[in-house]
């Protein structure tokens, strides 16, 4: 049975990479390119959930089903922000949530970058103007790209992340 | 006469509350009610507070709800976690956002609170978690951000060894001010910051605040809305469902069912996004209707999609019953007493995994859940395994249903419009069967705007038991307990 389960999943489900476009390699083509020529082809990500409805992680994990395969791109995830040269900041960052983020963000080594994901990270998203969120990533840590949606489907994350890569 | 109509006729009736009666009491009518609810006569179905005034809503197995409303002008009201433990929590956040004051509320500690929200707001004092002594006893903090990608919380183990002596956990890192953002606010406006309180509840959010919506203003939506409705909750709870359950066999290293649990939570996805427009159906339930109509080709669609979802479950579940590594893990770990399920009105996956007979599409029930053919599965083991088969027996009740919703589809509009029914004021409730257990919605409709709306998710009453359940387990096993409780942050949180 293990095997007949093992076969079913080299069923080709995995889809090719979606194209980039091109508002969003402008955006990458503004990242240092130095810092992009030490960190190579791979990248690791930390995600911080700031103050979520969690549905955006819903879409953050569907990045690593067999459709996605996020690893064949050299993206992965990983448990530490020590470990991880991208940040993944989910939510419309909450008070209760703040110095979290900032204590995660100083504990990531240098050279590191910040995607913004959702609306809600973006900006705020519906949340925007409520007494117990900041309301937006960009005003608690610099952000590098933002990539909106509510919540943005798992090939828009993966066409964000891909445009890091790109050259 | 039954303890919920003494109660009610101990009260003063309160005029618009829609579908179950409120009555106004006094301190020793809601003190009574607190006592009843200890004595186990009654569950607790939520707590809340607006300015100068607690509402408690009470339920009485099998399906009999009300509501008390408490007028307490100086802020001040009996506290009802004093006698009944499932209170506490709902007490501390009612002081936090509303500066009610629990009289006699042993535990004085903030809860959703973290004295963060002021300008310039000093750094918050330390929270002073629940001693635990004995010999050898270490602490182990875990959260607020954890090591995977999950929502964040903090967790306080006390652990003798390996064994876990206690669990506190400390919530409201996600507090977004939901409850605020919906005093006074339109009622589009209002639904879609609803949608957003638990994104993996979004569809079973906006039916509750649909319904709710509805019952104030004394209107029914078309038959098709609420059938597509019940096809879209179905399908929430199948992709949530269809996710737990490779996440707990992944929790005890089992990686190949979330692999393949994974594929089949996306392909439920996929269709949702081309039937409805939205990968998790958000936005799409709203007052009056449905915002989307669901075509032939999705109907088709998604009756193509049903069977290869069962037939491709089924091998899963038969290699997760053959494990005996897995089966170690999840066997008799993380223990649920059916009298704690009880006391605590737990819903979901996790009351009837202990015993607790409970679902609201059944009971107090709501259309079109009275036409459909389902069965309830109820065990008895209250353990992590109980939990993945309440789940298994889940899946396969609602591809049971959505063959039925697809089958009988009645025809005619799916939207009705809000501009020419009453404005209000009333006051509706609603409550709904989440993929996690039963969501409580309750609103006041003034001038056709919203002007107080309270959302209780089933985590509230779930969140303690799992500091229950963990106690003499060990620490490695928390991960499982914790995914097979599943629990929302943000709809917690608020
Ligand atoms: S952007 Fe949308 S899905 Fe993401 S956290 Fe915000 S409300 Fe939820």
């Amino acid at each position: 049975m293990l095997k007949f389960l093992l076969q079913g999943l080299r069923a080709p489900l995995t889809e090719p990479p979606p194209a980039l476009d091109a508002e969003l390699a402008a955006l990458a083509a503004a990242l240092d390119r130095t810092a992009r020529k030490r960190l190579g082809r791979g990248l690791a990500i930390r995600q911080v959930d700031a103050g979520s409805c969690n549905g955006c992680e819903l879409e953050i994990h569907a990045l690593n089903n067999a459709f996605h395969d996020l690893e064949r791109f050299g993206l992965r995830f990983v448990a530490s922000p020590r470990h991880a040269d991208v940040l993944l900041v989910t939510g419309p960052v909450t008070k209760n949530m703040r110095e979290a983020l900032e204590r995660t963000w100083n504990a990531t080594p240098d050279p590191k970058w910040v995607v913004a994901v959702g609306d809600c990270g973006a900006d705020g998203g519906v949340f925007a103007g409520s007494y117990a969120v900041v309301g937006g990533v960009s005003a608690v840590v610099p952000v590098d790209l933002v990539i909106r949606g509510c919540p943005p489907s798992p090939t828009q994350l993966l066409r964000g992340l891909l445009s890091l890569l790109t050259p | 006469m039954t303890a919920l109509a003494a109660l009610l006729a101990a009260g003063i009736p309160v005029g618009g509350h829609y579908p179950w009666p409120c009555a106004a009491v006094s301190e020793t009518v809601w003190r009574d009610a607190a006592t009843t609810l200890a004595d186990g006569a009654l569950t607790l179905l939520g707590l809340w507070g607006e300015p100068g005034r607690a509402h408690m809503a009470l339920l009485e197995e099998p399906a009999a709800i009300a509501v008390v409303s408490l007028d307490c002008p100086d802020g001040h009201y009996p506290s009802v976690g004093a006698m009944h433990a499932p209170a506490i929590r709902l007490e501390r956040a009612m002081r936090d956002l509303f500066g009610l004051i629990p009289e006699g509320l042993p535990d004085t500690r903030p809860w959703l609170d973290h004295g963060r929200w002021g300008e310039d707001m000093p750094p918050a004092a330390s929270y002073p978690f629940l001693p635990a002594i004995g010999e050898a006893l270490h602490q182990i903090p875990v959260g607020p951000v954890h090591a995977g990608i999950i929502e964040p919380g903090h967790f306080r183990f006390t652990a003798q060894g390996e064994t876990v002596v206690r669990l506190e956990e400390r919530l409201g890192y996600v507090h977004k001010g939901i409850e605020a953002l919906l005093s006074d606010a339109q009622i589009a406006r209002a639904e879609r910051i609803v949608a957003r309180t638990s994104g993996d509840s979004t569809v079973a959010y906006s039916l509750g605040f649909a319904r709710a919506v509805e019952a104030a203003l004394d209107i029914t939506p078309p038959p098709r809305a609420v059938w597509l409705r019940a096809v879209m909750a179905e399908l929430e709870r199948l992709a949530n469902h269809f996710g737990d359950f490779g996440a707990i066999c992944n929790d005890a290293s089992f990686a190949i069912v979330l692999a393949h649990c994974a594929v089949l939570r996306e392909r439920v996805l996929r269709a949702a996004s081309a039937c409805f427009g939205h990968r998790l159906m958000m936005d799409r339930i709203v007052p009056g209707g449905v915002a989307v109509d669901l075509g032939a080709a999705g109907i088709a669609r998604l009756r193509d999609l049903l069977p290869t979802l069962g037939d491709a479950f089924a091998p899963l579940v038969a290699l997760y019953d053959k494990t005996a590594s897995l089966l170690d893990r999840t066997v008799t770990t993380g223990i649920l007493k059916p009298e704690l399920a009880r006391r605590f009105g737990a819903g979901g996956y996790v009351g009837r995994a202990s015993g607790r007979n409970f679902d609201a599409r059944k009971q107090p029930g709501y259309p079109p859940y009275d036409e459909l053919r389902f069965d309830v599965p109820v065990l008895t083991d209250g353990d992590v395994n109980a939990r993945v088969w309440i789940r298994v027996h889940e899946i396969r009740e609602s591809l049971g249903l959505l063959e039925q919703l697809l089958t009988r589809l009645p025809d005619g509009p799916v939207l009705m419009s809000l501009e020419n029914v009453s404005s209000g004021p009333g006051e509706g409730m609603a409550l709904v069967e989440a993929f996690r257990g039963d969501l409580l919605v309750w609103l006041r409709i003034v001038e056709g705007r919203v002007q107080r709306c309270h959302l209780r998710d089933a985590s509230w009453f779930q969140w303690p038991l799992l500091e229950a359940v963990i106690e003499g387990n060990i620490v490695a096993d928390f991960p499982l307990c914790n995914k097979s409780f599943n629990c929302s942050y943000s709809g917690h949180d608020l």
